[in-house]
């Protein structure tokens, strides 16, 4: 399904100078797997999420998506390859004032021509898809309010329920959980991995909650400061490399890199003092 | 920084405001000469012979003239200069949306990932600089022109509005297009949508109202453009307007300049009555 050699990669949207936030990843996924992230925040969840959505290219390193080494094809190609997966960032990104229905129907739009997409503004075109997959959320009562008048877990919802409309074969969803409460939550990781498991889809998610990630997906990352720490099925990751994942950082690595790298390494910045409080 | 850290409570002194008045003085400064080049004495206005000027110009003004002949005159140049206008921004806006859909990056596929691709970077640059050269170009001259080419009457104040405008709207919608939230849009195309998909479905649902309320405003403008074209033949108001001021007939300037008032008001109530309806 997709492999990663090597790869290093700077953060989307990096200065003129990209500073790698991800260092040295190997992975491979095959189809129909389900894997969940896990690491403290600015590991480098959500850049490895928009590494594999062809967001960015690797400053260094191979990645090869449904056998196809991404970043060596055309651009009309790289967006048809595009259209194969489907990206779902933290906060989803509705226009204000867009209904719910138009939201989650927007994620059928690689499939559609732009006639149908554009008579779908008119009349929406599959109604009944798009209020299955609103169900599936518990959500089905808002097919017609506006996405701003939501609150902030049932935007996360809608979010998700437009990825059950995507012609993808991969979903890389960042935090998918993070703006619902524990019940909330566990239903909506249940739609997730049963609608991927009936589509035959892969899912890859970064996730902040560590038991939800072990209950819901067979095969766990961790990531710390931008390294693969582990990568393991769920009954072998241990307490004691949880431990380590979330331990407090290390800043001795950032300064080493940085004058490796001839970084002016935020010198007066009090790092050290920073992490002997944490400690 | 470090001396930062040592005293954590500012001084109570606002730090920015040396430069502030700095800048102040600096743009008065230079403001004095431009006063000086263009002659700018306001006071000159309120001088006895001036004044005297004034007022038995505006003393012509009144009564306004209200036969029905001339009302009835009146009405038909205005109904000539509203669709001089009409016909004029509709032929723009033709021309303005294809082209600002072109120019905006906004809707760069090959930016997703870092740089735009040098070919659809050029093809940005050529329209932009085709809507400097239609804008630069002021509609009188474009009249002028016109009126040679295809006679005196409305054709020419058309065509002279249509180009002009076909430049400040693509301008305009441009930069609109791209200040609004890229995310929305972003996410669209990463997944695999077309440009113009990720248009419909992100892009405008966003920036629907402001350029509505952009469209009517210049609209507005092509009113009292209109009316200014037909001083030199292209007909409508401005035309009833030019004989009338060659005959010093106040009573006639009057009316039709409440007539102007009362089309600019219909304007503004326009553009409220749309920004309501998108809101």
């Amino acid at each position: 399904m997709l492999e990663l050699q090597g790869v290093y990669a700077a953060a989307l949207s990096a200065a003129a100078l990209p500073r790698p936030v991800l260092f040295d990843i190997g992975l491979r996924l095959d189809a129909g797997e389900q894997v969940a992230i896990i690491g403290p925040s600015g590991a480098g969840k959500t850049s490895l999420l928009q590494l594999l959505a062809c967001a960015q290219a690797p400053l260094r390193g191979h990645y090869r998506l449904a056998g196809k080494p991404v970043w060596e094809l055309r651009r009309s190609a790289l967006q048809s390859l595009r259209a194969t997966l489907f990206l779902a960032p933290q906060l989803p990104p509705f226009p204000p004032r867009q209904r719910v229905v138009t939201a989650v129907l927007a994620g059928r739009l690689p499939a559609w021509s732009l006639g149908r997409s554009l008579r779908s503004l008119v009349y929406p075109s599959d109604l009944a898809a798009a209020r299955a997959a609103l169900a599936q959320f518990d959500l089905e009562q808002k097919l017609f309010e506006r996405v701003d008048r939501l609150s902030g877990g049932e935007r996360q919802r809608v979010g998700l329920a437009r990825a059950l409309l995507a012609p993808a074969s991969l979903w890389l969803l960042d935090e998918p959980l993070s703006a619902l409460d524990p019940q909330r939550a566990a239903q909506a990781a249940q739609a997730i991995t049963h609608g991927a498991r009936q589509r035959g889809i892969t899912v890859l998610a970064s996730l902040h909650h560590v038991d939800t990630a072990l209950k819901f997906f067979p095969r766990i990352l961790g990531l710390r400061q931008g390294r693969l720490l582990f990568d393991q099925p769920r009954h072998a990751v241990t307490p004691d490399l949880l431990q380590t994942l979330f331990a407090p950082q290390d800043p001795s690595l950032d300064a080493a890199y940085d004058a490796a790298c001839g970084h002016p390494a935020m010198a007066d910045a009090p790092l050290p003092a920073l992490a002997a409080v944490m400690r | 920084m470090s001396k930062a850290y040592a005293h954590p409570t500012p001084a109570l002194r606002d730090p920015a405001w040396p430069g502030r008045a700095a800048a102040t003085m600096l743009a008065l400064l230079l403001l004095w000469p431009l006063g000086v080049a263009t002659e700018f004495r306001p006071w000159s206005l309120l001088d006895a012979r001036s004044l005297a000027v004034s007022a038995r110009f505006l003393a012509d003004f009144f009564p306004p003239k209200l036969s029905p002949d001339f009302l009835a005159l009146v009405l038909r140049a205005s109904w000539r200069t509203v669709a001089i206008a009409t016909a004029g921004v509709s032929l723009a806006l033709g021309a303005a949306i294809p082209m600002a859909l072109c120019a905006t990056r906004a809707l760069s596929i090959s930016r997703l990932a870092g740089r735009m691709a040098p070919l659809p970077a050029a093809l940005r640059q050529g329209v932009r600089a085709l809507l400097i050269v239609l804008r630069s170009v002021p509609e009188l001259i474009w009249a002028l022109v016109f009126v040679r080419v295809v006679g005196l009457g409305a054709t020419a104040g058309v065509l002279a509005i249509a180009l002009t405008y076909t430049g400040m709207l693509g301008k305009v919608y441009v930069e609109v297009l791209e200040n609004q939230d890229a995310e929305p849009t972003q996410t669209l195309l990463r997944n695999g949508c077309g440009r113009l998909q990720a248009f419909a479905y992100a892009l405008l649902p966003q920036a629907a109202a402001e350029l509505g309320a952009y469209t009517v405003y210049r609209w507005e403008c092509a009113l009292r453009s209109s009316v200014v074209l037909g001083f030199v033949g292209a007909g409508g108001l401005g035309q009833l307007l030019d004989a009338s001021m060659k005959m010093f007939d106040g009573a006639e300037v009057c009316t039709m300049l409440a007539v102007f008032v009362l089309l600019v008001g219909l304007a503004d109530a326009a553009s409220a009555a749309l920004r309501r309806m998108l809101q």
